[in-house]
């Protein structure tokens, strides 16, 4: 049984296999309707968003706020500084973090409940665990960041987690079509699998943002594999990337 | 917006807005598939360039003429839960000569040295369209979205 909703701006996309699993997955929903209530720096009354205008200290934050906030500084370090939640006015934001660690939490809701083959995925970032409707290991196809309606790779991720960030590119104007050659270099997207998620999600956004040297990062780190597209449709990928290429 | 942003915004281009500049105004060819750069770059390590020849990205598509006014619009902000999206499109001739990102969620800019100790080993090749049978899609859809409403918008205005 498969459901798709819009929460935090984006498609959320749950799929267990088996019938009467139409309450789990509310329930999956219901949680990340409860995460966006609380992580929101738009929702004005969300935990974050008063954190941010200093009506609660940070020893009245939620359990949950404090482990977002233990993960980004982490993180940070983990990107040389990189991945930074502290905005430059000095204020919080936690999005970066918090989407992949949502997902990789509903799945948590989902195994408990007993169910082994399902996936979640939350604006492309994907929590997959067993097989599909027909036995089979689980697909993911990339989209293209050139056309989306089309599929340039497809990945069997093995219960391993996939994120991608990207569809951008740097630059003064939009893509020119007689650019010299340097400029085909600029990175489109860039697609980590990760032990799980939440790890795929939070270095798919470091690398991302590293520009073209954030597929050597990807191929430095272990246990994560990463897929980059650039600008003139090349794509560069690490060495065990391939290892998820095939069922 | 703070300045972090801005300097962002300024220097970010989706290339979405190529798509539906391939779309809404002049029939422009897409990028194609390049895999000659690789030789004897230096910026990519030890990339083994056996990325074959064949072309990948979709072939250009005559779009009508566009019935947009010169000018420049600025589109509505439009929250991608990373960070809000807005954008300026700018039309010259009746076409989108250029689209700026206002706002854009980003989590730093500065830059980041990466280690370069071990040689990486890294393959090439170039992207090509595979079969649509998959289970789900993985791609940054949901700031491309945020931008196509916002571009939406400036759009409208420029119609108006």
């Amino acid at each position: 049984m498969r459901q798709t909703r819009l929460i935090m701006g984006m498609p959320i996309e749950v799929e267990i296999v088996g019938d009467d699993v139409g309450d789990i997955i509310d329930e999956g929903f219901e949680y990340l309707i409860s995460v966006d209530e609380r992580f929101s720096t738009y929702k004005q009354e969300s935990e974050i968003s008063r954190f941010n205008r200093a009506e609660i200290g940070e020893n009245a934050l939620s359990n949950e706020m404090k482990e977002v906030f233990a993960l980004a500084e982490k993180t940070k370090k983990e990107t040389r500084g990189y991945f930074d939640i502290r905005r430059p006015d000095g204020t919080i934001d936690p999005s970066g973090i918090v989407k992949g660690w949502a997902i990789h939490n509903v799945a948590a809701i989902i195994r408990k409940a007993g169910h082994k083959d399902f996936f979640v995925n939350a604006g492309g970032d994907i929590a997959m665990e067993g097989k599909n409707a027909i036995g089979e290991e689980w697909s993911v196809g990339i989209r293209s960041p050139f056309n989306t309606t089309e599929i340039v790779k497809v990945l069997y991720p093995k219960g391993k987690g996939v994120a991608t960030s990207g569809s951008y590119v740097r630059g003064a104007h939009i893509y020119n079509p007689l650019a010299p050659e340097d400029e085909l270099k600029e990175v489109m997207s860039i697609t980590v699998i990760g032990p799980n998620v939440f790890e795929a999600d939070r270095f798919a956004t470091a690398a991302f943002a590293m520009g073209k040297s954030g597929i050597r990062f990807i191929e430095n780190l272990p246990g994560l594999e990463g897929y980059m597209i650039d600008k003139g449709g090349v794509a560069t990928f690490t060495s065990g990337f391939s290892s998820y290429t095939h069922a | 917006m703070d300045m972090k942003k801005l300097l962002a915004a300024i220097s970010i281009v989706i290339l979405i807005g190529v798509y539906i500049f391939y779309r809404m105004s002049s029939a422009t060819p897409t990028p194609a598939a390049t895999t000659g750069t690789l030789t004897g770059n230096p910026d990519i390590g030890n990339i083994n360039p056996n990325a074959s020849s064949t072309g990948s990205t979709p072939p250009p598509t005559p779009a009508p003429a566009s019935a947009y006014k010169d000018g420049s619009y600025t589109g509505s902000v439009t929250d991608a839960f990373y960070g809000k999206v807005q954008v300026k499109a700018i039309i010259k001739n009746g076409v989108i000569t250029d689209v700026v990102f206002l706002q854009y969620p980003n989590d730093a800019e500065h830059s980041v040295e990466v280690s370069n100790h071990v040689i990486p080993l890294l393959t090439a090749e170039a992207i090509k369209v595979q079969s649509a049978n998959v289970d789900t899609i993985s791609g940054a859809t949901q700031t491309s979205e945020a931008f196509q409403q916002s571009l939406g918008s400036a759009l409208v205005q420029a119609k108006a």
